[in-house]
């Protein structure tokens, strides 16, 4: 008997106080103003990430050195009621460029503005990637860096 | 949420990760799966107790045995990392949407 892991989805809510379209806008279009810095790919700073604004465009990161880092891809760009991206990271937090996770935003009007639901599935491929969590924790980038990230975000 | 801490501590452990490794293959008990290992049943039952306690593993009853099983929902810190990573950007957002919304004013 083979028992598939499969993890269950990130599903975040936010409420904010914009109508759908200017929240999408913030969202994607500025999400250099508001992605926060210590979440970087590259060795250098992080300048911002950049979400080009079409289906098919890239998601990426643009370091203060000017090296560009690849995050993912725009699955689909519907404004102003939802963004599909795709979000390539592997768990030692390197572009993949077949690994496909997905992270779906959903604008929704609601009195007073917009509740955002955000939903990243399909975590289960960064396992199929990683091949047996014994080689993820033995990697010296792989677990202890996230885990070391997450504390670190987690005293900001 | 699974704590991150909690789940590095428990799969810092050679004889833990091999037990994990087992119950990948598909549920077991705690007898099948000190079977295959060179560690008393007691001692499995320890580790399988913090495996469980990190969210990385839960079990049922099946008759008079316990059945132990990977947690899809917990499986580990990468998710308990992007949860928390999302959290924090989301949190980000709406700030940012806040000032902005302001600044109109």
């Amino acid at each position: 008997m083979n028992l598939h892991v499969q993890p269950a989805p990130v599903r975040k809510s936010i409420f904010v106080n914009a109508p759908p379209g200017r929240a999408f806008d913030i969202f994607a279009n500025g999400i250099g103003r508001w992605w926060p810095k210590s979440h970087k790919i590259g060795a250098a700073d992080l300048d911002r990430p950049v979400i080009e604004p079409r289906t098919g465009g890239r998601w990426y990161e643009i370091d203060f050195d000017g090296s560009e880092c690849e995050i993912g891809k725009v699955l689909a760009w519907e404004p102003p009621a939802r963004l599909l991206l795709a979000w390539k990271l592997d768990p030692e937090w390197k572009f993949d460029p077949d690994l496909v996770t997905e992270v779906e935003v959903l604008f929704t009007a609601e009195e007073g503005g917009t509740r955002v639901n955000l939903e990243h599935r399909h975590l289960e491929r960064m396992g199929d990637r990683a091949e047996a969590v014994r080689e993820l924790v033995d990697s010296p980038n792989g677990w202890g860096l996230l885990l070391q990230l997450y504390s670190e975000a987690s005293a900001e | 949420m699974a704590n991150a801490a909690r789940v590095f501590d428990a799969l810092h452990d050679t004889t833990r990760r091999t037990v994990l490794e087992r119950l990948r293959e598909g549920p077991k008990s705690v007898g099948e799966i000190a079977n295959d290992l060179p560690v008393s049943r007691p001692a499995v039952s320890q580790h399988l107790k913090v495996l469980k306690d990190a969210g990385l593993v839960n079990d049922r009853s099946e008759g008079t045995r316990r059945i132990y099983h990977i947690d899809p929902k917990g499986l580990g810190a990468l998710r308990a990392w992007l949860d928390q990573f999302w959290d924090s950007a989301l949190t980000s957002f709406a700030a940012e949407v806040e000032r902005q919304e302001k600044e109109r004013k």
